[in-house]
């Protein structure tokens, strides 16, 4: 292993996860970011620049501590940024946690391709969860700045070949992602998929405006509405008949 | 039915009456019932009191007359044709009244507060012919112990006031009714005699006294219509002859904390067997528990304004523990544990009676749910470790004295201690043994500081030397005012209701853990550079560079703190205890971090001066940026075996953190619980709150009149903070994950 493989490059930690995959988490936030969404809640994250190199060990040691509070469904889960852009040095972070009989989660856009991404999708990583970003070519260049949408559904397709549990998340963002045909094809993509355990759909919301503003960036969301509860309730119905578990966060 | 016997049949021991007769229950919640109609009425009186009270200043009424005693007062009720359970503290509802054995200047000044004055007899009898335990404490002091006193070094010590603390077993007028007590009593007295050494004259001058404060219970209890020679024969009399027993203390005594307990699964005992009788429905069950909780609500004691600043919201720290388990294994959770918590509902969120859960892994999981639903609904309870607990003491039979101390029922008493100020013992490291703020000289031997940034050996050096003087000090002040507390203000009527001779715990206590931690901190892992005035007093520091802070699950800062607390004992331990009672330590300081703050100067951490501390063993408002249990693990680090008084930790989330939806919220709280006492660590405030609630309770208190926030050890109306004690609620870690 070289040294770059012994450490992450880590944004923040929150010991108290109770919104990245089941049960309570350490949730690993690592610096970088390989899409730029515009609504995006941590852009102090997307830089590739800055964040804290951190020893593998450190974190281990971290999840350890934790294993009183984790019960049998908590774990740990990588998020970002984007964790997959590290996913040569989680390959040994998830086999240590994995000796420890920790439970792995990865928060991915899933576009990453490299071979330890499709490693962690295709076996290591005991939960991975898809950020669904848009439905069309279009849409994704528009809200992430690149046009990757055939690599993330590579992804997701691998994982449910894989015969591995996975969520799927989704933002629906008044005007880009929230229209009938965007949930038609989501229901044509995903709902004859087996491993997909629970559908999240997250309700835009600008809580991470001021972030952008303290970064001098600039947020060009400014005028989108947030979800009426009407609109939500519209989707769950749409939605729930084809997918086991669809949660409205 | 009938009771099963055994050894509790032959002797005083509670406790086996318990074991044997308990019926543990696994259920849930869905059985519990709303007030009655009676219950809903005399409720509503008492919040019509309860708010006159807060538009008085906190002081409804006052009887300036008579010394308060078990007799002193006539018969009180809220509305009798609606009680079920009576008796009041005095003979009117929150009517406070005068208790001046602790010290009688405190009433006069609580008193003249509020623009009263005790009555003329009174005064001549307290300023000519009677001594109190304050005169006591003074006659005796030294001038060294009034310097550490006045300077803020030992703070809170109960040498004005009541110290409390002590629980008495009330239980045992239920199931033994108070001739049978008197019977064992004198058994005990004529077993204790000569060589009459001090220790043996002192013991058969109380007993007599506990004799004496039995058959004036039973005086007590003729004013209300009630037998209590008798045992009781049914449930009702059960809560109604428990509660005789501890209004009989806070009649007699206004200790800081007199907590009533773990009255909850044994009263169980006698409603499981009326219901199963069909004498009784859930409906009249849950109404003596209402009552009975209500009546404990109302418990006032006469305090002076100065007392709010350690002690603040009027607390009366009426402590129940609930749950926990047997030594063999099985819960003590029973339906009465939920009615006892469904008293938050019945009546709304209250600080009092301070419920406190005994938490064990293997309690009852519908136990755990309907728990974590209360704290988060009602932000009205704290948890215990009692796996820690009970395995450490062999015992299953302990309620919570005041906060966070573990004392087992009739068998066991606490010396209460207050505590002292660690942080300022850290400053006297460096400032050559002097006090920070005025230079005097406190303790001698600890040189002077030459180099430009401090030295984390240098340092330490000279802490160690400064907590041995502050160890051997704090001792001296402690058997001081416990020698004369039971010579002028004895507890006779708690001390009736426990085993003669019972084993002893001194309680001592520190306060400003996270701020020594986090200096030491500094000071080994960042460059210190002291900033002295033309004194060479430090009057700031400059820090360099970044340190690791309490409260990240970071062990080069957390065994910092675990090292302080575990020297800082054994240093407590060389010294011989009054009554040889077995020293403790508690991390805990209730509210006086805002006050223990504003008497010390600047610390190396960055703290500037007069800043609030942390409360109890909590990290340092900001500084735990790694999430809530980054932080409960930086906690638990302490090692109980080093503070068996205990170790307070209060957390604050906000609801959105704990999860989504209400069903992950209960479940996540529940894990937290389960990991932090799995972490063995042993206490934790559980507060779910918006900050805006607060904010909007502050600029609106008329419409918060319940509003309940956990601080540390115990509850307070929110409304009833002052402003800074408020705006320090505010300042302290939320945390807000998302």
């Amino acid at each position: 292993m070289t040294q770059a493989e012994k450490t992450l490059t880590v944004h923040s930690i929150e010991s108290f996860g109770t919104h990245d995959g089941p049960g309570i988490r350490l949730v690993v936030f690592l610096q970088g970011c390989n899409l730029q969404c515009l609504y995006c809640q941590n852009p102090d994250t997307m830089a590739m620049k800055g964040g804290t190199t951190t020893e593998i060990e450190a974190l281990v040691k971290r999840a350890r501590n934790m294993k009183t509070y984790f019960g049998d469904d908590g774990g740990v889960t990588v998020s970002g940024g984007e964790p997959m852009l590290q996913s040569k040095a989680l390959i040994p972070f998830f086999e240590a946690l994995k000796a420890e009989g920790i439970h792995t989660n990865i928060d991915t856009n899933g576009v990453v391709r490299t071979p330890e991404a499709l490693q962690l999708i295709s076996g290591l990583s005991d939960l991975v969860m898809f950020d669904v970003k848009s439905t069309t070519d279009k849409g994704f260049k528009t809200l992430t700045g690149v046009s990757r949408l055939q690599a993330m559904l590579s992804n997701v397709k691998l994982r449910e070949a894989s015969q591995l549990p996975f969520w799927l998340r989704y933002v629906l963002v008044p005007g880009f992602t929230d229209k009938e045909r965007d949930l038609e094809w989501l229901i044509e993509q995903f709902s004859g998929m087996n491993f997909l355990e629970r559908f999240e759909i997250l309700p835009y919301h600008k809580l991470g405006q001021y972030k952008w503003e303290a970064l001098g960036m600039d947020y060009q969301l400014m005028d989108v509405a947030e979800n009426t509860p009407e609109q939500l309730e519209i989707v769950e119905q749409k939605l729930t008949p084809y997918f086991k578990k669809v949660i409205i966060k | 039915m009938k009771f099963k016997e055994g050894i509790w049949t032959s002797s005083i021991e509670v406790k086996d009456f318990v074991a044997r007769n308990i019926t543990p229950y696994a259920g849930n919640h869905d059985f519990l019932v709303g007030p009655t109609e009676r219950t809903s009425h005399l409720w509503n009186i008492c919040k019509a009191a309860l708010k006159e009270e807060r538009e008085r200043k906190g002081l409804r009424s006052v009887d300036t007359e008579n010394v308060s005693t078990m007799n002193a007062f006539k018969a009180g009720y809220i509305d009798k044709e609606s009680e079920v359970i009576v008796g009041l503290q005095t003979d009117e509802l929150l009517k406070r009244a005068m208790k001046p054995y602790g010290g009688f200047k405190v009433v006069q000044k609580a008193l003249s507060e509020h623009g009263f004055s005790p009555s003329e007899v009174i005064t001549e009898s307290f300023s000519k012919y009677t001594k109190t335990h304050n005169d006591g404490v003074f006659d005796a002091y030294t001038d060294e112990i009034r310097k550490f006193r006045s300077l803020g070094f030992l703070t809170g010590l109960p040498d004005n006031y009541a110290r409390g603390r002590i629980i008495g077993d009330y239980r045992r007028l239920a199931l033994y009714g108070i001739n049978r007590l008197i019977e064992a009593k004198k058994a005990d007295l004529d077993a204790i005699h000569g060589p009459m050494t001090d220790a043996t004259i002192r013991l058969r001058e109380e007993v007599s006294e506990q004799i004496k404060a039995l058959y004036a219970m039973i005086e007590m209890g003729k004013i209300y219509d009630l037998d209590l020679s008798r045992p009781a024969e049914n449930a009702r009399e059960a809560v109604q002859w428990t509660y005789m027993g501890y209004l009989a203390a806070v009649k007699e005594q206004d200790g800081a904390a007199m907590s009533l307990g773990s009255v909850s699964s044994f009263l169980d005992v006698f409603i499981e067997k009326d219901l199963t009788d069909g004498v009784i429905t859930e409906e009249e069950a849950q109404e003596y528990i209402d009552q009975f909780v209500m009546k404990l609500r109302m418990v006032r004691h006469l305090r002076m304004e100065a007392y709010e600043q350690i002690f603040a919201g009027d607390p009366t720290w009426v402590t129940e523990s609930i749950g926990g388990l047997l030594i063999d294994g099985r819960s003590k959770v029973t339906k009465t544990s939920f009615r006892f918590l469904n008293t938050l509902y019945n009546l709304g969120p209250s600080p009092e009676p301070n419920i406190t859960i005994l938490w064990s892994k293997n309690l009852p999981q519908g136990f755990k749910d309907y728990c974590a639903k209360v704290s988060i609904e009602t932000s009205s309870i704290q948890y215990e470790n009692d796996d820690l607990m009970r395995t450490s003491a062999n015992c299953d039979d302990y309620g919570i004295a005041c906060c966070v101390s573990m004392q087992e029922l009739g068998k066991h008493i606490q010396f209460f201690g207050a505590r002292t100020n660690l942080a300022k013992t850290l400053l006297l490291a460096i400032n050559r043994g002097q006090c920070e703020n005025t230079g005097t000289q406190i303790v001698d031997g600890i040189p002077a500081l030459e180099n430009e940034y401090l030295d984390y050996d240098e340092v330490v050096a000279n802490f160690k030397v400064a907590m041995k003087e502050v160890a051997r000090v704090y001792n001296e002040s402690m058997n001081i005012i416990h020698y004369m507390h039971d010579k002028y203000y004895y507890e006779k009527a708690q001390m009736a209701l426990i085993d003669t001779n019972p084993k002893i715990n001194i309680a001592y206590g520190i306060a400003g853990l996270s701020i020594v931690a986090d200096s030491l901190s500094a000071i080994k892992h960042a460059k210190v550079k002291p900033i002295r005035d033309e004194n060479g007093l430090t009057v700031d520091f400059e820090i360099e560079g970044d340190f690791p802070k309490y409260g990240n699950d970071d062990d080069r800062v957390d065994h910092i703190a675990r090292d302080v607390v575990s020297h800082f004992n054994k240093e407590l331990s060389q010294h011989k205890v009054y009554k040889d009672a077995n020293p403790t330590l508690s991390v805990l300081t209730i509210t006086s971090n805002v006050v223990y703050g504003l008497k010390t100067g600047a610390t190396p951490d960055g703290r500037g001066k007069g800043v609030a501390f942390a409360p109890g063993a909590n990290p340092m408002h900001g500084r735990d940026t790694h999430g809530v249990i980054a932080s409960l693990n930086s906690v638990a680090k302490i090692d109980y075996k080093d503070s068996k008084d205990g170790i307070s930790n209060t957390l604050s989330v906000v609801p959105k953190s704990l999860g989504s939806t209400p069903e992950d919220r209960i479940a996540n709280l529940v894990r937290t619980l389960d990991g932090y006492f799995g972490s063995n660590a042993q206490h934790l405030n559980v507060n779910v709150l918006d900050r805006e609630t607060l904010i909007h309770a502050m600029e609106h208190p008329e419409e918060h009149p319940q509003l309940t926030i956990r601080v540390s050890g115990y509850a307070v109306n929110f409304v009833r903070l002052t402003r800074e004690q408020q705006q320090e609620v505010l300042t302290r870690s939320f945390h807000e994950s998302l």
